[in-house]
């Protein structure tokens, strides 16, 4: 059909397409635009492949990419943007299963010939290619289900945890360096299967131990070892467009689980080593509760008043924002308070939500326009000058012991510092610790007023009062 | 010498990434994420490759891939796009 040099350019054509993808989202004028370079990237590597390649079986393929092409739409039409981050984890679920098949497709295709240290090669990336695609599936699918709640999000802590880790390490690389004995003498699926099962233990057991509080940083860094695991495929298949995309993917992923752990204040490896974030809810650490005085609650008419009388208003949504829907009511809000010539903004906080730009697609989601979203290394010297801080649904990421107490879990964690404004309204459903588990002066400083309720029924009242 | 080539070009693909990453704003993070992972559904090509090898577990673990991987790329890019479209200006 075409050949071997066309497929070479439009693979080529791909990559660039894909780098001019990612390239696009350096900003909302040009990211629509790079997201369609993306789909024609896919499309050109998509149909190269199927004329150069491909010799046979052409109705099951064009009937496996209807079905698939159906089900992701179908996903993606449906998806509520609250529940991106469990579409993300399912997605890369699906990236890492693809690996691991591939992978096995490879390893049984009688055709594929290699003989002394190129076989070996051919032999370690296979290896390294299902090990990486099984662990990404088993630890995405974990993480949908802990971001959907069907698993709950405390950290599992197994005794010896570590160890188990270690055992589980050098049993992968000993049934490779097996794998590699066997598949030399024309076998090797016994050792390839026993490390598949190892290497989903492994990517359930990791996802388990880690808790609510750092799913961001799970999600990119599942995000990252889906690129690893294309990469590897890329490798096995000596095919540079896979290596090149999956190369990609993997340092993007890895940047956000990067920046995830910084707006955390932790390392990425006490992250992956989990335990943290028990949720349990106990004020054990960061100082006790009693010696913080009395929280002043106020009603959603007094906040109304507040809002409508201010002229500086920030309003920093978390997690309880979504969970509550509120984002709608948020901008009626925003808007009519706006048009009295209120200066609304936003502040997000990098971890604020369950993945990285979580809150901003709710907040756009919500019609709130872009150019009053702002982050929190832009606003939060701006705080003194705030007449009314909205907290809705926030916890850890605007408490001030983070900053006060050296000992606090959170201690260190950069924190939105609303304090600072003339006063603080926190909707809370109750006085509960958030996902750290720590408890929070702020509710307790003088300038803070607790509006208690559900977040999207207190905004209606407080939108009525308006 | 393939591998060698392979490393050389993966390397270079992080520094391309890292240069690239780095320069999306924290507001793109949640398309980024989507759109990276609908790019990384690029295994599909590898799928085709093994739905079209001889045997039929090598074709049948290829065609399941297909499926996957493709449902990994379409939705991917449409909740993307789907996102992209509600950011606007005031």
């Amino acid at each position: 059909m075409i050949n071997a040099g066309v497929v070479t350019v439009s693979y080529i054509a791909a990559t660039i397409l894909f780098i001019l993808a990612l390239g696009g989202l350096s900003n909302q004028e040009t990211a629509r635009r790079g997201n369609w370079y993306g789909i024609i990237g896919m499309t050109i590597a998509l149909l190269a492949t199927v004329l150069g390649v491909v010799t046979q079986n052409y109705l099951e393929l064009v009937a496996a990419l209807v079905v698939g092409g159906s089900i992701g739409l179908l996903l993606a039409k449906r998806v509520q943007m609250t529940e991106m981050p469990e579409l993300v984890a399912i997605l890369h679920s699906l990236v890492g299963l693809a690996a691991v098949m591939v992978g096995y497709a490879n390893f049984m295709d009688p055709s594929v010939h290699f003989t002394g240290v190129e076989l070996t090669i051919h032999d370690i990336e296979t290896y390294l290619g299902i090990l990486i695609g099984a662990v990404t599936f088993s630890g995405s699918v974990i993480a949908f289900g802990k971001l959907s709640g069907r698993i709950g999000g405390k950290p599992l802590t197994l005794p010896g945890r570590h160890l188990f880790n270690l055992g589980l390490l050098i049993a992968t690389i000993w049934f490779g360096r097996e794998f590699v004995i066997q598949s030399a003498a024309g076998g090797g699926l016994t050792p390839l299967l026993i490390m598949t099962g190892i290497a989903l233990l492994f990517g359930i057991h990791m996802v388990m131990a880690i808790g609510g509080a750092d799913m961001p940083v799970v999600v990119s860094m599942l995000n990252s070892y889906s690129g690893w695991a294309a990469s590897a495929t890329g490798f096995m298949l000596n095919n540079d467009l896979l290596i090149v995309t999956g190369a990609l993917v993997g340092s993007s992923g890895a940047i956000l689980s990067y920046i995830m752990c910084r707006a955390m204040n932790r390392k990425f490896l006490s992250v992956i080593a989990g335990g943290f974030g028990t949720g349990g809810g106990s004020a054990a650490a960061g100082g006790s509760s009693e010696d913080q005085g009395e929280v002043v609650p106020i009603s959603a008419d007094e906040t109304a008043e507040l809002l409508a009388n201010a002229k500086e208003v920030m309003i920093i949504p978390g997690y309880g924002m979504a969970v509550a829907q509120a984002q709608h009511i948020v901008y009626e809000i925003t808007s009519s308070l706006r048009a009295k010539g209120v200066n609304v903004r936003f502040g997000i906080h990098p971890v604020a939500g369950r993945m990285p730009g979580h809150m901003n697609v709710l907040l756009a989601e919500a019609k709130v326009p872009y150019d009053i979203v702002f982050e929190m290394d832009e606003i939060n010297e701006d705080f003194p000058k705030v007449d009314v801080s909205v907290v809705i649904g926030a916890n850890d990421i605007v408490n001030p012991s983070a900053l006060d107490e050296p000992d606090s879990p959170i201690a260190g964690m950069p924190v939105l510092e609303c304090w600072k404004g003339t006063t603080s309204i926190v909707l809370k459903r109750s006085m509960a610790t958030g996902y750290a588990g720590v408890q929070n002066p702020l509710f307790f400083k003088d300038n803070t007023r607790m509006l208690f309720g559900d977040a999207k029924e207190t905004l209606d009242a407080v939108f009525k009062a308006l | 010498m393939t591998l060698i080539t392979g490393i050389t070009i993966f390397v270079l693909a992080i520094f391309i990434g890292f240069e690239i990453i780095t320069k999306v704003p924290p507001t793109l993070h949640t398309p980024l994420m989507s759109g990276s992972n609908a790019i990384s559904g690029i295994t599909l090509v590898g799928a085709v490759l093994a739905a079209g090898h001889p045997g039929w577990q090598s074709q049948v673990l290829g065609f399941l891939a297909v499926v996957f991987a493709t449902i990994n790329a379409v939705g991917g890019f449409m909740v993307t796009h789907r996102m992209l479209s509600m950011f606007k200006r005031k």
